[in-house]
């Protein structure tokens, strides 16, 4: 049970810089996920909360305590692997109490322990097993029971489940989120899978370059993105990325116009915001659920339109269609029974109440 | 579906293409057996002549008869050897030289190739390279400047290096460490990373990652390397040859060559079967020590 504190953290390999200075404050009991795609820094700035990769400056706190200089076995902390990392030797029995014998602790102690974790891992009947008898959900478990048994500060997770077929990982996501509601401790997870991010985090911590794009919940990442990376690699299918120009102002609202034939009209609330930014070339940004067929209302802020379809794909419950606006490719999220054909020309609605503008000098959300 | 409509149409063509595919492996496994055969004959040609051999008199032996039958077949060579004090103390020589030099290496070299393989320092690749640059070279090119070596020591602190069987002791690890390292370092290297930071993280200190995780997990290759350094520690010959000259001293294939050879006269019978004797330690270590090497092989190979 403890807060983790990263203050001004740089890792450096080599003179390339893997983290460029990361400030993260995680409360006690937190589960935060650090997402990202693969070489962004986030399982090195894992490595280096674990004491696995010493950090090149800054100050890593565990607790109260600067655990810069602290080894990974001082640091009260559990971590899980990727690969499991499971001793192939050993029992799970074994496995899992590998680290309280390690530390000597009395052996009706480390039988309450691991049975009590078995217990909550549903893994009871496999402690007599060795690592290579187990599937691959089983060693997850068992490497999660590794670490619940040794009652850490903090856990680290490490891409835990990438090694499982799709199925398994979905089931193993709602196992993970079980056992933090029984096991409530500090929580670090590493993960390059945004819909792993977005399930099981408090907050998100978006990293990209080696640097931090945001911080916040799951929601706050995903609807009020802050820069255009955070934007783009947050929901999929991703977000439609169009070039812009914003226009208007002088009484009526602002529009952005997309193409010589498209343009939008900003809702009103929007228009403070953008006002500055008026005859910009701008990034126009809008999710495929937000682009849906036309069901005849309009409410406010919405916008109709029709697009000659590209590429229709039906996914069962919805239909992605794709359409051309000025040579880019965008995606919708129509309901299946009004999808057209590919070739047909299709009348669509925008929900421009969850558009953003990004400014491409900047990348940064207005 | 559309693969299983597909293979009901070409059920046909199917069962005549496994057909040739099973008379290919029989005829591969008719030509495999015919080589292997081919090969035991031969290699086992030597040590089926060693053992008849030794179960003739030398009579026998000097007669025109056909050498690979025994007529008056006897143990006396075998009686003759093992009631002999000197081939004994030969064994008993060889026995200790081979079973330190194999604790002496197997130490070193596990220490010496984990701290290569895992403890990035400074110039460890280097010297890892180092290491098996070393195994390369040839002992016969070694012995003169180990004789210079033994010359210098001796005339620095007196000690005499020369005719004692414990200085194969010191000789032998020259050629079995670097091997012995460069095969754990292999060994070593093919342990996931992870698995030494989830014992660093559980608590476990260098030395403990090493004796409950590494030595266990790389079992099949200690093995292989203790019987790599005993069949070199129990079978070289130039080294004694050149170091060891006094009866007592000497170790089993020097021994048998030089007391059972008189000037001319070759005691063949009983040369014979030393040879047989002195090569029965190596097999039964490799009969018992095989098992266990292929069990760890086999458990390292299914996954996990």
């Amino acid at each position: 049970m403890a807060e983790v504190a990263l203050r001004n953290i740089v890792k450096t390999f080599d003179r390339t810089p893997a983290v460029a200075g990361i400030d993260l404050d995680i409360a006690d009991r937190e589960f935060v996920v650090l997402v990202g795609p693969s070489g962004c820094g986030k399982t090195t700035t894992l490595r280096m909360i674990a004491g696995l990769e010493e950090a090149t400056s800054g100050e890593i706190y565990i607790g109260d305590q600067l655990v810069n200089d602290v080894p990974p076995k001082d640091r009260d902390i559990a971590m899980v692997f990727q690969n499991y990392a499971l001793y192939p030797h050993m029992t799970v029995y074994e496995n899992m109490s590998f680290g309280l014998r390690l530390k000597k602790f009395p052996k009706p102690e480390i039988k309450d322990r691991v049975e009590n974790a078995a217990r909550i891992l549903d893994i009871t009947n496999l402690l007599d097993r060795r690592p290579k008898q187990l599937s691959g959900g089983q060693r997850q478990r068992v490497a999660m029971g590794r670490a619940i048994v040794r009652n850490p500060k903090v856990f680290l997770f490490d891409e835990p489940l990438s090694n499982l077929d799709a199925k398994l990982r979905v089931q193993m996501r709602m196992e993970i989120k079980k056992v933090h509601q029984k096991v409530t401790t500090t929580t670090v997870y590493v993960t390059h899978d945004q819909v792993e991010a977005m399930t099981l985090a408090d907050r998100v911590v978006v990293m990209n370059g080696g640097k931090i794009e945001q911080i916040g919940s799951p929601n706050e990442v995903y609807h009020q993105p802050k820069t255009r990376f955070v934007a783009g690699f947050i929901g999929s299918p991703a977000m439609n990325f169009l070039p812009c120009r914003l226009a208007g102002g002088n009484g009526e609202g602002l529009s952005v116009r997309l193409s010589d034939k498209l343009s939008f009209p900003v809702p009103a609330d929007r228009g403070g915001r953008y006002a500055s930014h008026v005859g910009r070339e701008l990034v126009f940004g809008l999710r495929p659920e937000d682009i849906i067929e036309n069901r005849g209302s309009l409410p406010p802020g919405r916008a109709a339109f029709s697009a000659q379809l590209d590429v229709v794909e039906p996914m069962g419950m919805e239909t992605m269609v794709y359409f051309l606006v000025d040579g880019t490719e965008v995606c919708g999220r129509v309901n299946p029974a009004a999808a057209g054909k590919p070739g047909e020309t299709m009348p669509l609605v925008a929900d421009l109440n969850h558009m953003h503008l990004i400014d491409p000098q900047t990348d940064q959300v207005l | 579906m559309t693969t299983a409509t597909a293979q009901i149409g070409t059920t046909q063509q199917r069962r005549v293409r496994t057909g040739s595919i099973s008379r290919g492996r029989k005829r591969a496994l008719y030509w495999s057996y015919f080589f292997l055969v081919l090969f035991v004959i031969f290699f086992l040609m030597p040590p089926i002549y060693m053992f008849i051999t030794s179960l003739k008199t030398s009579a026998e032996i000097g007669a025109v008869t056909n050498p690979w039958w025994v007529y008056n077949p006897t143990l006396q060579n075998y009686i003759d050897l093992l009631t002999q004090a000197q081939f004994l103390t030969f064994f008993r020589n060889s026995a200790l030289v081979a079973v330190i030099v194999v604790s002496v290496t197997m130490v070193i070299s596990v220490l010496a190739a984990f701290s290569l393989a895992r403890m990035k320092f400074w110039g460890s690749g280097t010297l890892a390279t180092g290491v098996f640059l070393t195994y390369l070279i040839p002992e016969s090119l070694l012995f003169i400047p180990l004789f210079k070596i033994f010359a210098f020591v001796h005339d620095l602190t007196g000690i005499e290096l020369i005719n004692h069987w414990w200085v194969l002791v010191f000789l032998y690890p020259t050629l079995t460490v670097p091997f012995a390292t460069w095969i754990m370092i292999g060994y070593f290297s093919s342990i996931p990373k992870e698995l030494d930071e989830a014992a660093l993280i559980d608590g476990a200190g260098y030395l403990q990652i090493l004796t409950k995780i590494f030595i266990p997990v790389a079992l099949p290759g200690i093995i292989a390397a203790t019987i790599f350094t005993f069949t070199v520690s129990w079978a070289n010959f130039l080294y004694p040859l050149a170091f060891t000259t006094s009866a007592d001293q000497l170790v089993l294939p020097v021994g048998i060559v030089t007391t059972l050879i008189k000037g001319d006269v070759y005691n063949w019978g009983q040369i014979m079967t030393g040879a047989l004797l002195g090569a029965a330690p190596p097999l039964i270590i490799y009969a018992f020590l095989m098992d266990y090497y292929i069990a760890g092989l086999t458990a390292g190979a299914t996954k996990g």
